[in-house]
């Protein structure tokens, strides 16, 4: 499984980074949100797939049997998804009160910190 | 859109799913759950309700402010890391008391790290509810 | 008298003060620093026998043991000397303070920075690991530039004290670099590591750019040519800074940088010929300039200059004399430096000008203070029985064996003295005793605190010099020892050495010097018409700004163009260099790759998500947007499903509802998508799909290999028995990295106030 998420993962990124490049804002933000799943997604597949083991450990033993998936990147990823969603949420009010204050979200016209040199 | 299904239907809901958000909450030390699973449910509960009854009627539910509940959550994790302090450990060391333990069973246990997991959970949802808060209040 | 103005740099900084009797100087703002000063002084004092014995004292607290920093203080003859030059000038410069001060709105402003400079400049006397040494420097500059700004009222001291720290803050920079390559080629940052292993540095391929970069920062520090300009400025600050910071001490954190690496660094001919050149240099340049001078807190603060210069040209070499007088000199510097520029401080105090041409015949009223300023005049310039004398002498006989070209050194230094002489004379004498101008009247002496600076500082330079031996043998000897890097170099202490060459030259130091004190003011008035002529370097200054400024505009209009995508793309393309780039050149793919069995599950997840993705890029509806954006999310929930993430599964399922909720209630408050201009778009295809290969051939690449899986098997063996819980990927979450946790959700919290703040803010009409 692991190389076909590997391949998964890329066409994640090559949507991320198109949407991202696109003019309008909306499109960016979809951008971000298929970015961080492909990003959590790939620290998950670097930790390898175990399928049907679950990193629990049963009643009555001290460890966990003989394989178990990686505990690790889950751990990782679960805050990941949770910071993602600040960043995501963040980055989608911005846009909302940035379209609130210039009307538009074609970023090609949204400079007002850096307005277009005149002449 | 008020939908009188939709409101009686999800004060049920906003119930059932504090209380099994909690019970996430509590047994995800040993099975999947923990702070951020219950936090994340309990949320998603409330904006049900918000959805169904508008934000007033979620946040006159809620009692606290969204914020403010993510604040104190902030401090139970905080205090739960510096509960350690107490004990001469390092920071954020789990600090646990077993009531009624006997050599077979460990009876009921008590931790920091629960209280850590209870400020995981307020904080997520707290912060969860005041952005779709604040972004269905907005103007 | 009820109330007296007591001015500062000049008329804009005025403040009213009593000066009526006993206004409260003993406030605890005025004391505390006196005390602290006054117990560090007793302090060291104690150190002394110990250190004269040769040995010295090390103290070490590790800090970022992994980096080899540590806390490490080291007191030789060299730091001992410096100490005690900070701790006791220290003292006595805030007991004057405390007075001068009194009842000013900021004192406790004053004391405190004062303090703190006191403590960074000990430390960085002290410091023996060279980064800690670094930290001391920038907080002696920092500290420098909030007392410089001290009347941040002014625009001038605001002006100047900018000039110095940013002068100042560019050696330090190159202190930083100087450090960095220093500890890769010694392998320590330890100075007495260091210093123990002779030619280490001077034999190192990297000894050029070490020498630039250190007498880059001295030169600074200590305001050598071409980096003077910024000291006498530095004046703008109140007296007392003056005497202290730019004076007695901070300037001469220069000096001591070159001392104490002298024994590693010195004895090539980079060494001796750029200290000689720009020690002479600033030495006679600044003497000249001083003569210019009618202000004599400026006329002194180039006087310094010239002390500077001359103690850098005495260091550029490494015989006993020349050494033995940059020891002496420093100290007689420091005596006689501090008490006239404190004296200048009790003139401006009680007359309320520094004026030459105002100031004259307070003798009488003002014995004490004219018995100071007598004193520590007649050792400025060089008189017998004063220390000034001695030093002087040996600065001669040093100048008279030295590598480089003695005419020229010996000659320097005639000029020199004998300016300092003729300086000498106008602070010290004329305005007490010159019956060249009308008296001034109504002027009483100062009070006490005031005066016992320097007074005590004035004596102490008569002192030593009719008694040099307790000076030789407690600071002297074992200072040169420590800069030498060898105990037994240092040259005796005499008045008297018998006729020789420096006697001759101190005498026609003598005759040369009266001649310009008699003829000071026709001097002054050619000066001032020349230097109206030449480029000055504070005027240089103001447009090395201007350009540096100008660059920095050009600068923002070329890389910021205030396009978003512009940045986006600037960003992904160096990603998709870095990462291919970094494949092919390191030969990194290996094909074909391992291929694992894939069930129909899989399968299905995987075109799952292909839908969503695709409907997400192609759709110019942002509901179909949302909807593909959900498909993605829940088809990544089942991997993790699959694959025995149940956590992370939950967790997955529960945020992509609320991102669509999220985004449900925002799109009805944001426009339509719009179609995008789809043959403009080749260029952002190209890179997607570059860098989407590229992360698939690394993942590709990366799974193949091995695991290394260590972290994770401790955790699974620890879980249960140490942390008590069965879900090991929440003991993770609560117990192992719960550090890392609590900043995950406070970053939560902040993006949610974050939120809250962006939405609350009213909109700004003139934006639209």
């Amino acid at each position: 499984m692991e190389p076909l998420l590997s391949i998964l993962i890329g066409v994640l990124v090559a949507g991320a980074v198109y949407l991202m490049l696109a003019r309008s804002l909306m499109r960016f933000l979809f951008g971000l949100i298929l970015l961080s799943n492909a990003a959590n997604l790939a620290i998950f597949v670097s930790g390898r797939m175990t399928a049907g083991a679950p990193p629990l450990v049963p009643d009555g033993m001290d460890v966990p049997p003989e394989v178990v998936a990686n505990a690790l990147p889950q751990a990782l990823v679960l805050t990941a998804i949770v910071i993602g969603f600040g960043l995501f949420a963040f980055a989608l009010i911005l846009a909302v009160r940035a379209f609130r204050s210039l009307g538009t979200l074609n970023t090609d016209d949204m400079r007002v910190a850096e307005p277009k040199e005149k002449g | 859109m008020k939908s009188i299904i939709l409101i009686a239907g999800s004060r049920l809901l906003v119930a059932l799913m504090t209380v099994f958000a909690v019970y996430m909450l509590l047994r995800g030390h040993n099975q999947p759950g923990g702070g951020f699973i219950g936090g994340l449910l309990a949320a998603v509960g409330f904006v049900i309700y918000a959805i169904a009854c508008g934000t007033e009627g979620a946040r006159q539910a809620l009692r606290f402010r969204p914020t403010d509940i993510a604040a104190v959550g902030l401090g139970f994790a905080l205090f739960a890391g510096v509960m350690a302090a107490f004990f001469s450990d390092d920071f954020f060391t789990g600090q646990w008391l077993f009531i009624n333990a006997t050599p077979q069973d460990k009876g009921i246990p008590l931790s920091s790290v629960l209280v850590f997991d209870v400020g995981v959970f307020l904080v997520v949802f707290g912060s969860v509810l005041s952005i779709v808060f604040a972004l269905e209040e907005e103007v | 008298m009820s109330g007296a103005i007591v001015q500062f740099l000049d008329d804009r900084a005025n403040y009213v003060a009593s000066s009526s009797s006993s206004h409260g100087w003993v406030t605890p703002a005025g004391i505390i620093p006196v005390i602290i000063a006054g117990a560090l002084f007793v302090w060291l004092v104690q150190a002394l026998p110990v250190i004269a014995d040769g040995s010295s004292l090390r103290y070490v607290w590790p800090w970022v043991p992994t980096l080899g920093v540590n806390v490490s203080f080291l007191i030789d003859g060299l730091s001992l000397m410096f100490g005690l030059l900070i701790t006791g000038i220290g003292a006595l410069v805030m007991l004057y303070s405390a007075k001068y001060l009194a009842g000013h709105p900021q004192q406790a402003r004053f004391s405190l920075l004062l303090t703190s400079f006191m403590l960074a400049m000990l430390g960085l006397v002290m410091a023996d690991n060279l980064l800690s040494l670094f930290v001391f420097w920038e907080l002696t500059t920092i500290t420098s530039y909030l007392l410089i700004g001290f009347n941040h009222d002014s625009a001038k001291s605001r002006r100047s004290a900018l000039q110095a720290l940013l002068v100042t803050g560019v050696g330090g920079l190159a202190l930083l670099a100087a450090i960095i390559l220093i500890g890769t080629v010694a392998g320590t940052f330890e100075l007495s590591e260091i210093r123990a292993m002779p030619g280490v540095l001077t034999q190192s391929t990297l000894y050029l750019p070490i020498l630039i970069l250190v007498l880059l920062a001295a030169f600074t520090k200590s305001a050598q040519m071409p980096f003077h300009f910024w000291l006498p400025n530095a004046m703008a600050a109140p007296t007392p800074v003056s005497a202290y910071l730019h004076s007695a001490t901070m300037v001469k954190a220069g000096i001591y940088l070159m001392a104490r690496t002298h024994s590693s660094l010195s004895g090539t001919d980079v060494w001796l010929w750029t200290l000689t050149i720009a020690g002479a240099a600033t030495m006679v340049f600044a003497s000249v300039i001083a003569l210019r001078q009618t202000d004599l807190k400026q006329a002194l603060a180039y006087t310094t200059l010239m002390a500077l210069g001359a103690l850098t040209l005495l260091l550029a070499n490494d015989s006993g004399y020349a050494i033995t007088a940059a020891v002496t000199f420093l100290m007689v510097h420091s005596f006689y430096k501090a008490s006239l520029f404190l004296v200048v401080g009790i003139l401006d105090h009680q007359t309320g000008t520094r004026e030459t041409t105002k100031l004259f015949g307070l003798g009488r009223t003002m014995p004490v203070t004219a018995t100071a300023a007598v004193l520590a005049g007649l050792s400025m310039a060089g008189i017998p029985p004063f220390l000034g004398f001695i030093a002087k002498e040996l600065s001669y006989a040093g100048s008279l064996e030295v590598a480089s070209s003695a005419m020229f050194v010996a000659g320097a230094f005639l000029v020199a003295s004998a300016l300092m002489f003729a300086i000498g004379g106008i602070v010290g004498f004329r305005p007490f005793f010159s019956k060249a101008g009308p008296r001034m009247e109504g002027i009483k002496e100062a009070k006490w605190p005031m005066l016992v600076g320097p007074l005590l500082l004035a004596f102490l330079g008569a002192g030593f010099g009719i008694f040099p031996g307790l000076l030789e043998v407690y600071l002297v000897d074992p200072t040169v020892a420590a800069i030498l890097g060898e105990p037994g170099l240092a040259k005796p202490l005499h008045l008297w050495a018998g006729f020789n060459l420096p006697l001759a030259l101190s005498v026609a130091t003598f005759v040369i010097g009266y001649a310009i004190y008699a003829f000071a003011t026709p001097l002054r008035a050619l000066l001032v018409r020349l230097g109206d002529r030449s480029p000055s370097f504070d005027n240089g200054w103001d447009t090395l700004l201007a350009g540096v400024l100008a660059g920095a505009k050009w600068q923002t209009r070329v890389i910021q163009t205030g396009q978003l995508r512009f940045y986006i793309m600037v960003t992904f393309i160096t990603t998709l260099v870095a990462l291919a780039g970094t494949m092919v050149f390191r030969q990194a793919v290996t094909l074909p790759v391992a291929w694992s069995p894939v069930g129909l599950t899989d399968w299905l997840v995987f075109g799952l998500v292909l839908v969503g993705t695709g409907l997400t890029i192609v759709t110019q509806s942002r509901i179909t947007a949302i909807a593909g954006l959900g498909v993605v999310g829940i088809g990544i929930a089942l991997i993790f499903v699959l694959y025995s993430a149940p956590d992370v599964a939950i967790t997955q399922l529960l945020v992509e509802t609320l991102i669509v909720v999220l985004f449900a209630a925002a799109a009805l408050r944001l426009p339509r998508l719009g179609a995008e201009p789809l043959n403009e778009r080749w260029l952002d295809a190209v890179v997607a799909i570059g860098l989407g290969v590229s992360v698939s051939l690394i993942l590709l690449m990366s799974t193949a290999g091995p695991i290394d899986r260590s972290l994770t098997d401790f955790f699974e063996a620890s879980s249960y028995p140490d942390a008590f819980g069965q879900n090991i990927v929440n003991v993770i979450l609560v117990d192992f990295r719960a550090l890392d946790t609590f900043g995950e959700i406070a970053v939560v919290l902040v993006a949610a106030i974050g939120i809250f703040a962006l939405l609350r803010s009213k909109p700004e009409k003139d934006e639209a």
